[in-house]
């Protein structure tokens, strides 16, 4: 499904290389998570997939479902399904919380050929999904992030993510400020989306979103690159000893 | 009404603005009438007054009304305070008077009115036809009637060519007629009324207007009367090296209500044109105005030639206890915009409003504001203004409030936003404060951010296109105005927003 090839990319302002060759595929139907510690580049790779400025790829391809992406505007990138949860989701006051999902849903259906949802169907909707995330009409009817606490930030771009059906979901860090409950959650939302039809790239510091989302593939990436893969006990292993063993290893 | 549609209008953009964005790519009523026209020789003086007094079968007293705007106006100069550059205007190289040949006899009723003109009104989505409520209200039965009528005067360059609803609005005792008319049929209301809020000395432009105003409209309410439908007058300007001086005067007499909208449009010319129109509105006693405009004359082309030089004097007087008066606006045209819709809150307990939204895009420059006066005890105003500027324009919020010494336990409350997009656009507030009692507060909040490109990015990343995004981003921030506008204008004007705005971010 997206299949990361030899992706270099480096700032655009600065000539500083961030990814350093990432090679990375994620099949329909699989979690593959990405941990490893601050200024490894997880972040970064979150931002160059789904196409925001600053960056230079200098090497490499990104396929999604066999399309090349990284020529293709951010709204292109996700008319074709690709999601990213934001490490700090974005306010933009005045804008209703409906209205911003609602002009989302139907610009992506726009652009795939498809009719748009009418007032009546996407209400029903989008209580339906919010009601799962335990997200009030009240929440609905306020500005986009506008006020809203970090758990409720969070769960918000769950809702996103539900009412958009992408193929391909990114979180990036989404389990950053967030309380026991509140992971759970966002976590069971997660859980709620997961489909043969649907990969994710879980992208995080700690193993205790893990504990919630469980993943069928852990990469562990330190400056720039995938520097070891594996299944779930991986991520315990950084758990427990730190990614200082991984990175003497690789090195 | 469904949850839903609520949500449409009044929570930010729809799919309709978005459409527009997509459908219209520049200003969308550049086109003009070709049709025969009748011009007065260019310039002003005596003979031109009087000749536009005579085409308008004017009486005397009307006629020396204007020949002492025109001596006063001699003796005046172009005022220069405000933050707008232009080159010299040359009063003398202008058409003051046009219109079409077919008006010259005064169409009886709008059957007899040339087609052409009626298709004009139409292609821009003005109806003319009384069985047609405004485009865009279908459907919204919000009255219990299940009708939404709007009433509407139409404005051709310097003539009214029909308004719709008369007969029913005379049952109702509402007079809505051009001005023109007024003038002829209502001799001692337009004489008692008339430059009775903006004096004939008020300013340069003002003064100009009074000695040579074409048309405009004429409403009154009489006391105790609802006016049973909106009231609108539509401003076109369609001959070229002509400018428009239309005077509208309102009066709404005590514990009446009427809400007014007013548009207006111009086709696209190379060179610029002149506007000065002159507003005046009386509020008796308990009576309600609310006045509402989307102002979108042409505002030039992207290199800044062209467009409408809009100068515009607005006032409204709150004679009476209990009066209250709202101003709403939506500055999107207009190369120059000039222009300070204010309040005189002379009643006790009076309250003014003004909601501004005012873009200024590519060469565009907008001076715009409120003056607050506040003249009787315990009156009350609010000034909500929102400026958007993008590409090399310069949008400038001037504001006056005043409280009288004899305007004791008088409120203010005034917020003024901008929102700048690029970096070579400008943005200036300039707040006049002048209190002169003790018991009087008086609040001011100002706010300038940009638009952020990770909201942007944001919105993008869900699936909008960039100018979708931007005009999202954009209604969000005007919100608390839209708001405050009639139904069908919000949509309106919410297009308005997204389409002026096109080509400023990439």
């Amino acid at each position: 499904m997206l299949k990361i090839n030899n992706l270099h990319v480096s700032l655009e302002d600065e000539d500083k290389e961030i990814l350093k060759g990432v090679d990375l595929t994620v099949d329909a139907g699989k979690v593959h998570a990405i941990m490893g510690p601050n200024g490894s580049g997880k972040s970064t790779l979150s931002y160059v997939l789904s196409g925001k400025e600053g960056y230079n790829v200098t090497d490499g391809s990104v396929e999604l479902n066999g399309d090349d992406i990284m020529e293709l505007e951010p709204e292109e990138r996700a008319a074709l399904g690709l999601f990213l949860a934001f490490q700090y989701p974005i306010e933009i006051p005045g804008v209703g919380n409906m209205t911003f999902l609602r002009t989302a849903l139907n610009a992506q259906r726009k652009a795939r050929g498809e009719d748009e949802i009418g007032a009546t169907d996407f209400l029903r909707l989008v209580r339906e999904k919010a009601a799962a995330l335990k997200i009030d009409s009240d929440m609905l009817k306020r500005p986009v992030n506008v006020g809203f606490s970090g758990g409720e930030k969070k769960r918000n771009e769950i809702l996103q993510m539900a009412m958009l059906e992408p193929k391909i979901c990114i979180l990036d860090e989404t389990d950053s400020g967030l309380d026991v409950d509140a992971m759970k959650l966002v976590a069971n939302g997660v859980n709620a989306l997961r489909d043969e039809g649907r990969g994710f790239l879980v992208i995080t510091h700690y193993q205790r979103l893990l504990d919630h989302i469980k993943p069928d593939v852990v990469h562990i990436m330190a400056d720039g690159k995938i520097i070891k893969s594996g299944g779930p006990e991986l991520a315990l292993e950084v758990e427990n000893n730190g990614y200082s063993d991984l990175l003497d290893e690789a090195s | 009404m469904e949850a839903g549609d609520t949500l449409q209008v009044k929570d930010g953009v729809d799919q309709e603005t978005i459409d527009a964005v997509k459908e219209v790519s520049t200003y969308k009523y550049g086109w003009d009438t070709d049709i025969e026209m009748e011009y007065a020789p260019k310039g002003v003086n005596e003979d031109i007054v009087k000749l536009i007094s005579e085409k308008n079968l004017e009486p005397e007293w009307m006629t020396n009304w204007r020949l002492e705007a025109l001596e006063r106006w001699k003796k005046m100069t172009e005022p220069k305070w405000a933050m707008v550059d232009y080159p010299e205007i040359d009063f003398q190289d202008q058409y003051y008077y046009a219109r079409p040949k077919s008006m010259v006899e005064k169409p009886k009723s709008l059957d007899e009115v040339d087609p052409k003109l009626l298709a004009t009104y139409e292609k821009l989505g003005i109806p003319l036809k009384e069985q047609m409520i405004l485009a865009g209200v279908e459907g919204q039965a919000d009255k219990p009637d299940g009708e939404r009528k709007v009433a509407v005067d139409a404005v051709f360059d310097s003539v009214s060519v029909g308004t719709t609803f008369k007969s029913e609005l005379k049952k109702a005792g509402v007079i809505f007629c051009s001005i023109s008319e007024a003038i002829k049929e209502h001799p001692e209301l337009v004489k008692k009324y008339l430059g009775s809020v903006v004096p004939v000395s008020d300013n340069f432009y003002a003064t100009l207007n009074s000695a040579v105003f074409s048309d405009g409209s004429f409403v009154y309410i009489p006391p105790g009367v609802k006016c049973p439908m909106e009231l609108s007058t539509y401003f076109r300007i369609n001959a070229e090296n002509t400018g428009q001086f239309e005077r509208t005067l309102i009066i709404a007499d005590k514990g009446s209500y009427v809400s007014y909208l007013e548009g207006c449009t111009a086709p696209k010319r190379d060179t610029a044109q002149l506007h000065a129109a002159v507003v005046e509105i009386v509020v008796e006693e308990d009576a309600e105005v609310k006045y509402s405009t989307v102002q979108n004359w042409f505002p030039g082309d992207e290199n800044g030639n062209g467009g409408i030089y809009n100068f515009v004097t607005k006032r409204a007087d709150c004679r009476g206890d209990r009066a209250k008066v709202m101003w709403t606006q939506v500055e999107t045209g207009s190369a120059v915009t000039w222009k300070y819709p204010s309040c005189i809150l002379r009643g006790d307990e009076s309250q003014g409003e003004f909601y501004s939204i005012a873009i200024a895009n590519n060469h565009q420059q907008a001076d715009t504001g409120t003056k607050m006066l506040h003249l009787g005890k315990n009156t009350k105003s609010r000034i909500v203004s929102k400026g958007i500027s993008a590409g090399v324009a310069q949008n400038t919020y001037r504001g006056q409030v005043n409280m009288h010494p004899r305007a004791k336990n008088s409120r203010n409350y005034t917020q003024c936003d901008s929102l700048l997009i690029g970096d070579k656009c400008g943005a200036h507030t300039v707040p006049y404060i002048e209190v002169k009692n003790n018991s009087s507060r008086v609040e001011h909040e100002a706010t300038t951010s940009k638009v952020d490109d990770d909201q942007l990015f944001y919105c993008r990343q869900r699936g909008m296109g960039e100018e979708e995004a931007v005009a999202l981003v954009v209604n969000g921030f005007c919100k608390d105005v839209l708001q405050a506008l009639p139904m069908e204008f919000a949509m309106e004007a919410q297009q308005l927003v997204a389409i002026s705005l096109e080509g400023s971010v990439g």
